[in-house]
């Protein structure tokens, strides 16, 4: 064993990551004001109109982020219930329920700024097609995972139960992903991806970058607040 | 000033978007400090 895992090990404790995720919290909390408010302004005041949607397209500085969040929050925890299952720490099962409610929110912002977009460009708040269906059931897994940890009293059995159904609804984040491409869709296709870059004008695609940016370390300070309570709590 | 708020015409859809996505994530905030402080 090498020393660099027995400092991840080390950090498995509860006891000591807590000083850790304290520290984590307040710089993380400090680079999602700045970087938030940073992207924000690129995107309202740098940033030019729209050809085709004029100035409606300017949700797409809360809504992507969203989404990606809502998304990528989904799969943090996933992994930590793969941890939970391989390695028996109980930390893993606290950052999973200490994400879960943030991953929700993100999910609902999504689907709300969705619908406030799709209203003024396509026309409708609501379309049952692939993207926006397989969001919903984000949610809907989000609030299944709350639920079903909160309603077990035992803590182990809970997290195990919770760490399951984490693994098993994974399945929806490709399917989220793809949906655009598998299915006739309403809505659009990515702006953004690895292998062909963006289509987007640069400074759109830095404002929105910005506040993806800021989300997430939103994320995580939020995250690492809740932890610090779960540990408190249940140590 | 205004026409900053009238975006356009879709001043709603884009202000109720981010009012009520920063409304949320305020409230979220709130909440959490609620549960630190609670002994």
């Amino acid at each position: 064993m090498t020393t660099q895992s027995i400092k991840w090990f080390w950090f498995a404790s509860p006891a000591t990551f807590y000083p850790l995720a304290g520290t984590l919290a307040r710089v993380t909390g400090l680079l999602a004001a700045v970087f938030t408010l940073a992207g924000l302004y690129v995107g309202f005041f740098v940033a030019p109109t729209d050809a085709q949607q004029g100035e409606a397209y300017r949700i797409i500085y809360v809504h992507v982020p969203a989404a990606w969040m809502s998304m990528f929050i989904y799969v943090v925890m996933a992994f930590w219930a793969a941890v939970g299952f391989a390695m028996q720490t109980r930390l893993s099962a606290m950052m999973a329920r200490s994400l879960a409610p943030t991953g929700a929110l993100m999910t609902f912002i999504a689907l709300w700024t969705g619908s406030l977009w799709g209203k003024p460009t396509w026309g409708t708040w609501w379309v049952w097609d692939a993207r926006l269906t397989s969001e919903l059931i984000l949610l809907f897994l989000y609030f299944g995972y709350m639920a079903l940890v909160a309603s077990i009293d035992e803590r182990r059995r809970a997290d195990k139960a919770g760490a399951l159904l984490l693994l098993v609804g994974v399945v929806n984040i490709p399917i989220i992903h793809y949906s655009v491409q598998w299915w006739n869709t309403l809505h659009q296709g990515a702006s953004v991806s690895v292998s062909k870059g963006s289509s987007m004008a640069p400074s759109m695609l830095t404002g929105m970058l910005l506040v993806a940016l800021g989300f997430w370390m939103y994320s995580i300070a939020v995250a690492m607040v809740r932890v610090r309570c779960e540990i408190r709590e249940n140590e | 000033m205004s026409e900053f708020f009238y975006m356009g015409g879709y001043g709603f859809y884009v202000w109720g978007s981010y009012g009520v996505a920063f409304a949320l994530l305020a409230i979220e905030l709130v909440l959490l400090r609620k549960r630190t402080q609670r002994k």
